[in-house]
């Protein structure tokens, strides 16, 4: 019989020393609405799940105006997008939150078990990403720092070292004249994984923008910051012709996949009309700011 | 919901809204479905799966597999009988022992991705799955054929070595199992008639009837020979007939005993799991309960098929069709037996057409064995002639629905395969729809656009039995064979209640086992209220005859002398002294006057065409220009219902095929990747319409009686699947000038169609310039 074993640290230390201990036979648990699914298809089989959610480091939501957001990687995606004042300051992020799952998976599901469960179609990675977040590991060795369009490194796999532990993610303070947004693609209205997902967070000053940011999910192997795209952004008046141009750096720079969610056409399609959906709603959003 | 008077205004019970008996159980979940029995000392099984779509299997080994502590038994083809290989007919579909016996377990190869190999029995469903890993399959895999168009061509690879047909003679494998032909009249005469030719080609992918409920049976073997099956399905009949013959028992020694059903559109026709829980209980000596998962459901139970169909049609500039040419070919899965036949027998019929020809080819390719859904064979069917008719009025410049109303089958109509039309109401179900509010509405803005499709179903008949008890307080239960689907529990109170002229909640339904009431067909072909109702009214007048023989005893008279009316015995006031006892009064002497009354009856009803319906449906859509995605704004279906006995369980089953035919338009379809593995094993990627995808659907009964059953009952479940696809299709022209002419018309390839349509219209633009 393939036995589990269920652990339940509440100290970052105990979590660690579990984790190191067990290597690769041992995988967190947070709300488990990824890794139970695949427990029961067979594409993971641990002995070990670590349930991180007793661990206050992990659970906390802090925002403060001068140093950011700290997200708890374990927060549930139910007390992101009940939060007012995420509401008010990242709505791109909270949009993402609100998009994974029911009431009841979202009652479970977090914001960091979206990025270490390593998809690039996961919702609120490309909203991560637009907002320049960076993740904060624990491990044996001490602790480091990985920003997110970093933290994926192939379908399914991260940074994440054996022993390691996603604590936080940090955000930073949104700047004045900032808004951020997310859109996906499904083809129903509900129930399905993105075919595409775009998320954006920029800066106007009067009609130009001084500072962009576009994450893509879904369109590679890992989700990706769209540095030429949002580069070409910044110093330009923000207009119809600039949107087109980050538009198609933004498809220049996917390489999606066929697969049973959409083609590769259908995709590089899906990122340009994505990217002026998104970039057009976080504009609005950064003029009443 | 609109409810066209016509029929029912003489009774009392029938054309009522009562709460259905069976409600209180299944919304506090009391009721058992087919994964809730448990037994002492019962086991669970487990099937090992192919993870090849085509494959020869070299070798099974199980030896560390039945070492594992807790494991019982280990079964494969090796211990079933060898099947008879002739088909016979069972109910609606003709099966072939044999075959059906190697969809079960296979036997020397595999032909499809999920095909199940071996089963164990353990203690738990854990260590069962635990053994599965341990089973050692040599397998030698085989290029798969995954389509019709494939498996046609000459030199494709042959999945069944001994498959031949009529046509291409007793020496040649093939992969067509039949080829089926209707013709009439001078097909080349009537197409020169003809000032307008519309000839088209379309595809449909495969999809799955997307039932909740997984099945499950629970299968108890006695030392002496008997076993019971408790499993969910449509037909427990059916069930005892399969399993024995795969079993190589006698059928009286198998009792099938239903569960409740969690949905089954036709996909719960035949049997999975029921021999495989048998097989192992006989061998463990303990019951042994068979359940599968969602991604077990998608890749081995039968989906319908994805077909290749072409169309040609013409009609006069005055709107008459004077020929029509169908061709199609359905995928029949691993094994022969796809919806072809009934494809072929209705894709037209709707339709009064002095010269045809229609060819039908019955394809076996790679993927599970299709069963049957809803209408099976006429959605894909109507999809192509449906769409091509929209095209012919526009070309010649006629309301579509005109178009359908002008030639429209009606009674005395010659059906394309022979039999005539007894009354039916095809062309009043298209004036219905076309006197709609929603029809005369104003459809406006950007990217909108209304489509118009019609659709055909025969209805099934064949066996029913019943039986009506009649208690000591004068309540009354009524058993039948047939299994509840979609509301029949109600139904039948209603029809024993209004004979009996008893309130509603003074009959009780009852579905029994088999072994409890005569032989019932499965419920499927929109039978069961037709035909089981037709048993349950019969056994209710055999208890009306009962009574006034009681009544005419104790009155000293003949029963001719005694009238029943609304549960009041009388004697006829002309010939005798008045006399008046009510049915109560009545069963409470029961006991005095020769015991209780059992009223009975069987009906056999024919086959196909029992009850003809016909539906017409309005659908509007809104296309997303960026990303091909379709909005469906609002729907409107009228339908031939006959005589609505429960006009609320008639307009859910209005609404239950629209929303399966709209998800069969929009998103559902099979994907397999080059290797034939079945990729969206799950209702995440396998895409059904949620709530938020559709509106309410508006229905029109139209009550056209049907004359051959006494309270003029059609089918009503299947026919409202027709028409959606076709609809849905001729809506997105009307909103953004594109033709689809295959499904699901998803938004990569509506998108693609889009993107082509606008070149083209850029390059004529050109040229033009």
């Amino acid at each position: 019989m393939h036995e589990i074993h269920y652990e339940a640290p509440t100290s970052l230390e105990q979590a660690v020393g579990i984790l190191a201990k067990h290597g690769d036979s041992a995988r967190p648990i947070c709300g488990g609405t990824d890794l139970l699914i695949q427990m029961r298809a067979g594409v993971r089989r641990p002995h070990y799940v670590v349930d991180v959610k007793h661990i206050a480091a992990l659970t906390g939501i802090a925002f403060d105006p001068k140093s950011g957001l700290r997200l708890g990687a374990a927060a549930p995606c139910i007390e992101i997008f009940e939060n007012a004042t995420l509401r008010r300051h990242y709505p791109g992020l909270v949009e993402a939150a609100h998009l994974i799952g029911s009431l009841q998976i979202q009652s479970r599901a977090s914001v960091g078990g979206n990025l270490c469960n390593g998809s690039p179609a996961a919702d609120t990675t490309p909203a991560l990403i637009a907002l320049g977040a960076v993740a904060r590991l624990v491990g044996p060795k001490g602790e480091r720092q990985v920003k997110v369009e970093e933290f994926v490194v192939s379908p399914g796999r991260t940074v994440i070292q054996p022993g390691e532990l996603l604590v936080e993610l940090l955000i930073p303070p949104p700047p004045p004249h900032s808004a951020d947004a997310y859109i996906r693609f499904i083809p129903r209205n509900e129930m399905d994984i993105a075919v595409v997902g775009i998320g954006a967070a920029i800066t106007l000053e009067g009609d130009r923008c001084t500072a962009a940011r576009i994450g893509m999910g879904a369109v590679a192997p890992t989700p990706l910051f769209a540095a030429k795209a949002s580069q070409a952004l910044v110093g330009k008046k923000f207009d119809a012709v600039a949107i087109e141009n980050a538009a198609q750096l933004a498809i220049e720079q996917a390489s999606p996949i066929d697969d049973m969610r959409g083609t590769a056409e259908f995709r590089r399609h899906l990122v340009g009309v994505l990217t002026r959906r998104t970039l057009e709603r976080a504009a609005e959003r950064a003029r009443r700011n | 919901m609109a409810v066209k008077k016509e029929a029912h205004h003489k009774y009392r019970v029938v054309g009522t809204r009562p709460i259905r008996p069976d409600g209180i159980e299944k919304v506090t979940g009391r009721a058992l479905y087919g994964a809730d029995y448990y037994f002492p000392g019962m086991l669970f099984g487990k099937i090992l799966r192919s993870p090849y779509a085509h494959a020869r299997i070299k070798s099974i080994k199980f030896d560390k597999a039945l070492k594992l502590p807790g494991v019982r038994a280990i079964v494969t083809a090796d211990d079933l009988p060898e099947a008879d290989r002739k088909p016979q007919q069972m109910g609606e579909q003709q099966v072939s022992p044999y075959y059906l016996s190697c969809n079960v377990l296979a036997r020397g190869k595999v032909l499809y991705d999920g095909h199940p190999v071996a089963a164990v029995a353990a203690t738990s469903p854990h260590i069962a799955e635990e053994a599965l890993r341990l089973i050692e399959v040599d397998y030698e895999p085989l290029e798969p054929v995954m389509t019709a168009d494939e498996a046609m061509k000459p030199g494709a690879p042959i999945l069944i070595d001994d498959l031949r047909n009529q046509e291409e003679g007793p020496d040649q494998p093939t992969n067509v199992a039949t080829h089926l032909q209707f013709k009439r009249g001078d097909l080349a005469a009537g197409f020169d008639a003809a000032d307008c030719v519309i000839e088209r080609e379309f595809r449909t992918a495969t999809v799955h009837q997307g039932y909740i409920e997984p099945h499950a049976s629970v299968g108890i073997w006695n030392p002496d020979g008997h076993a019971t099956v408790y499993t969910c399905t449509q037909g427990s009949f059916t069930v005892r007939t399969l399993a024995t013959k795969v079993l190589g028992m006698p059928e009286g020694n198998l009792k099938v005993v239903p569960s409740e059903i969690g949905g089954g559109f036709g996909g719960k026709t035949t049997i999975y799991c029921e021999p495989i829980a048998l097989l192992l209980a006989k061998k463990t000596g303990h019951p042994v309960k068979v359940t599968m998962s969602r991604s077990e459901v998608l890749r081995a139970t039968g989906p319908t098929s994805g077909i290749h169909e072409r169309v040609k049609i013409g009609v006069t500039k005055e709107g008459r069709i004077t020929a029509a040419q169908v061709w199609m070919a359905y995928e029949a899965g691993a094994f022969p037996g796809s919806p072809m036949a009934p494809g072929a027998m209705t894709v037209i019929t709707s339709y009064d057409i002095p010269n045809l020809l229609i060819d039908g080819y019955d394809v076996v390719v790679n993927r599970p064995k299709t069963c049957a859904y809803r209408a099976p064979g006429a959605t894909a069917a109507a999809f192509g002639v449906e769409t091509v008719l929209d095209e012919l009025a526009e070309q010649i410049g006629i309301d579509p629905l005109d178009l359908r109303i002008m030639n429209g089958a009606h009674e005395g109509t010659q059906q394309p395969f022979g039999p005539v039309f007894k009354r039916i109401g095809f062309i009043e179900t298209c004036e219905a729809l076309k006197a709609s509010e929603h029809y005369n509405s104003k459809l406006t803005g950007a990217n909108r656009g209304r489509g118009v499709a019609a659709g055909f179903w025969f209805n099934a008949g064949f066996q029913s039995s019943a039986s009506v008890y009649v208690n000591q307080d004068g309540t009354a239960s009524v058993v039948t064979g047939s299994v509840d689907i979609g509301g029949s529990r109600a139904s039948m109170a209603m029809i024993a209640a209004e004979v009996l002229g008893l309130p509603i909640d003074e009959v009780r339904p009852v579905v029994a086992d088999t072994d409890s009431i005569g032989y019932t067909d499965v419920t499927a072909g929109s039978r069961v209220t037709f035909a089981t109702g037709m048993a349950v009214y019969n056994a209710a007048q055999d208890v009306v005859r009962q009574l006034k023989e009681r009544a005419a005893k104790m009155w000293e008279c003949t029963p001719d002398d005694v009238e029943f009316d609304n549960g009041v015995l009388r004697t006829r006031g002309d010939v005798l002294q008045p006399q008046q006892l009510t049915l109560k009064e009545l069963a409470a002497r029961f006991i005095r006057t020769g015991g209780p009354v059992v009223g009975r009856a069987s009906v056999s009803t024919g086959g196909a065409g029992a009850g003809p319906a016909f539906a017409a449906i309005c659908v509007d859509v809104e296309v997303d220009p960026d990303t091909g995605k379709v909005q469906i704004l609002r729907v409107t279906i009228a339908q031939d219902v006959g005589t609505a006995i429960h006009p609320s369980y008639v307009e859910g089953q209005l609404q239950g095929g629209t929303a399966q035919g709209i998800g069969w338009a929009l998103n559902e379809e099979y994907v397999y990747d080059s290797k034939g593995v079945l990729r969206n094993t799950g209702l995440l990627d396998y895409r059904m319409p949620t709530c938020l995808d559709l509106p309410a659907i508006e229905t029109i009964l139209v009550e056209v009686p049907n004359p051959t059953h006494p309270l003029g009952v059609r089918g009503v479940g299947e026919v409202s699947i027709v028409p959606p696809p076709a609809a849905i299709a001729n809506a997105i022209y009307r909103a953004t000038g594109v033709r689809m002419r295959e499904l699901p018309m998803s938004p990569p390839r509506l998108m693609k169609a889009l993107q082509e349509h606008r070149n083209s219209r850029e390059g004529q633009a050109a040229a033009g310039r």
